[in-house]
């Protein structure tokens, strides 16, 4: 069927208008103003994402990964402003076209742009925007409804590297061997991993994906493990193996919630970080960022110095005081973000109360089987628990997930509504204790606007 | 435990390929609920490579990734024999997603290739352009029972019944088999298949019961299962019913 092609905008009307649309939206309370912009630019004028791209001088870089997108962005972000850049970024963390053209379209004359994109939407954003630094982080089991299976997602990526200009430089995290395999041998590559051999753990979790080889199906084998299916691994059989990483966290000291301390090591010498977010996966964000922040020239002191200036982004290991007690949200979206959620609480020495939260949006995942991957059973070794609230839209499916880890009864409260949940598990902590919120995406969004609402936290879209 | 508990012998086909859709939620309920009951669960896991035991009295196939998939159908397709045997004397076979489509005489994926079945089901699957995805809900009536089944279903697949089976459901909300003919799943005797999860068996501890109940039957133990108390797997239940009339 023949159909009528929609007039484009000239350039300048374009702009302003979808700009002012944002600001209107901000204003009439209808939300962030992070997508709409964007949405309502593309529609007047297709070819604007890639007008403002072009016009960056520095140039772009597109950072993309199933976990860690939005922290390994706030890290790179600080350690440019460190450098006196001035920086376009959708740090409000939405990261697909119409949030990577809204935040252009908020940046007055950057010099250079940074984005966390939706794995998914990787490919033709790298298209529009011609990036001169790619980011690939990992690639875990994550709302298979919206994207297909891994592998597809794995293919995808393989052909947008083997596309990228040959003056684009990949960083990537030589110890998931999906996205290793996808990176080794590329000129104009830097590979980054963790090589603390005192960190590793003896055996691959339940929810490990990638742990066939990429090239001939056989079991790979692992020197050492450090989350999910990433570590130092090796095929027995046809001797694909984990390329030696350029930037590496080589000495890493886990401080519980409080942080860690990582060396990393580096080419152009070593980078001390002196991190406030705590566990392994922010390890690798913190090395992803310094490998990233280095290719595009920033210093190793501009570096070290940014990096231990970050606090975390809203929603990740992110405290909140509530009277007398700490609530501290720990985001998860699949499997692998939860399992290392859980073994981070299980560090703390104090009671846990813990209130889990699961939505099934569009952005959470609709199927929500992947919580019967989660290690929860772990929680419930040892008599940890002090209490254990269960919310969100799909409360009811976590309540049989708890049934049915355990043998005997475990005790918990479920209470689908946001403010009802938090209260709840505020009510079940003592004073001075600490609440330990592990959400899903949206649920997370959806506690935050509670906290708001009570004056606890600003609104989300001032969090920049 | 009690030594002399009657306990079901499950085999665990492919576990470390065949586990998208957490399907070890399916085998956790299998467990608690024999266990809940003072009975017991023995898991027999099958890998590739490795022989399928004989003397199961349930069989278990999850769903897998394309190339998993792939991996187990050529593994699966020349050492199914004892299964099929222990089919034939009354064992059951619970197959989700991709292990219902082994189930089948064929996969014609969409390159053109024809992957291989167990033909345990009569039944074909061809894979169509787009993934039929979403919540869904079935009209089941098993065993003399009727009841609702809820689920999740997501698979590129068309498939389309022989005569020698006939469909788990009638669909309520979904998209089923095809997406055409209003059905969902396969039965033939005690093989049953589906594209359901969620995984599936959580909510529908209906369900799951009957399954028990005809693999303690066939280890020869009085099938006798006592009631449990399922008000939270019935207020899940509840919940998923009348979201999908709510929902869209």
């Amino acid at each position: 069927m023949a159909r009528m092609k929609q007039p484009s905008l000239p350039r300048w009307l374009a702009a302003p208008v979808a700009r002012t649309a944002g600001r209107l939206s901000r204003l009439l309370g209808r939300g962030g103003g992070t997508t709409l912009p964007g949405l309502l630019l593309n529609r007047l004028r297709p070819e604007a994402l890639e007008e403002l791209a072009r016009a960056v001088p520095d140039g772009v870089i597109l950072l993309s990964g199933t976990n860690g997108k939005t922290t390994t962005a706030r890290l790179i972000r600080a350690a440019l402003d460190a450098s006196g850049a001035r920086v376009a970024a959708n740090t409000a963390g939405s990261n697909l076209q119409r949030g990577v053209a809204t935040a252009l379209l908020n940046a007055p004359e950057p010099d250079i742009a940074l984005f966390e994109v939706d794995e998914a939407a990787l490919p033709a954003l790298v298209e529009q925007t011609r990036p001169r630094a790619v980011v690939l982080m990992n690639l875990f089991r994550d709302q298979l409804d919206r994207y297909g299976e891994l592998e597809h997602l794995a293919q995808r990526w393989r052909s947008v590297v083997a596309d990228l200009d040959p003056d684009t430089t990949l960083v990537y995290n030589a110890d998931d061997p999906a996205v290793a395999e996808i990176g080794a041998g590329r000129p104009n590559s830097v590979a980054y991993g963790i090589d603390d051999p005192l960190l590793g753990r003896e055996a691959l979790p339940h929810a490990a994906d990638n742990t066939n080889c990429r090239r001939c199906g056989s079991p790979l084998r692992y020197q050492m493990v450090t989350i999910g299916h990433l570590g130092q691994w090796a095929c027995p059989s046809c001797g694909l193996t984990r390329p030696r990483p350029d930037v590496i966290a080589a000495n890493v000291e886990l401080q519980g919630m409080d942080g860690q301390q990582i060396a990393v090591s580096t080419a152009s010498g070593p980078i001390h970080v002196s991190l406030r977010l705590p566990g392994l996966p922010n390890t690798y964000n913190a090395v992803a960022a310094a490998a990233t922040a280095l290719a595009v020239g920033v210093t190793p002191t501009a570096i070290s110095g940014a990096l231990a200036e970050r606090g975390a982004a809203f929603g990740r290991a992110e405290h909140v005081t509530v009277g007398n007690r700490r609530v501290t949200t720990l985001l998860a979206k699949n499997p692998a973000g939860a399992d290392e959620n859980i073994r981070m609480v299980l560090n703390e020495t104090h009671p846990l109360h813990l209130l889990v939260l699961l939505n099934d949006r569009t952005a959470d995942g609709q199927d929500v089987s992947w919580i019967w991957d989660v290690d929860y059973e772990l929680l419930l070794e040892d008599d940890r628990l002090a209490s254990l609230t269960l919310g969100g839209t799909r409360a009811h499916d976590l309540a049989l997930r708890f049934r049915y880890a355990n043998r005997g009864p475990t005790d918990f409260s479920v209470a689908p509504e946001p403010s009802a949940a938090f209260d709840t598990a505020l009510a079940a902590c003592a004073p001075n204790g600490r609440v330990y919120v592990l959400p899903t995406y949206t649920a997370m969004l959806d506690l935050r606007r509670v906290l708001a609402d009570r004056g606890l936290v600003p609104e989300f879209w001032e969090d920049e | 435990m009690n030594e002399r508990a009657p306990t079901v012998r499950l085999g665990h086909l492919y576990p470390d390929h065949l586990n998208i859709y957490a399907d070890r939620g399916n085998i956790a309920v299998f467990r608690r609920r024999l266990e809940w009951r003072s009975l017991g669960l023995e898991v027999v896991e099958v890998g590739l490579g490795e022989e399928i035991p004989g003397d199961c009295n349930l069989y278990y196939l999850g769903g897998g990734q394309d190339r998993d998939q792939l991996l187990v159908a050529e593994d699966l397709v020349g050492k199914v024999e004892p299964l099929r045997q222990a089919a034939d004397n009354g064992a059951v076979v619970l197959a989700v997603c991709g292990g219902y489509q082994l189930m089948g005489h064929s996969y014609a994926t969409a390159d053109g290739k024809k992957m291989p079945g167990t033909g345990l089901l009569d039944l074909e699957t061809a894979a169509g352009d787009d993934r039929l995805t979403g919540d869904v809900v079935l009209n089941v009536s098993l065993d003399d029972r009727t009841n609702t089944v809820v689920g999740y279903e997501n698979h590129a697949g068309r498939t389309r019944l022989g005569p020698a089976c006939t469909p788990l459901g009638r669909v309520v909300k979904g998209h089923g088999n095809n997406g055409e003919d209003g059905f969902e799943g396969a039965v033939s005797g005690r093989r049953v298949g589906t594209y359901l999860h969620g995984p599936l068996l959580p909510k529908n501890p209906w369900l799951a019961d009957i399954l028990l109940r005809w693999a303690l039957d066939h280890s020869g133990a009085s099938a006798e299962l006592e009631p449990l108390d399922d008000t939270l797997e019935q207020e899940a239940h509840a919940t998923a019913v009348a979201r999908a009339g709510l929902k869209r």
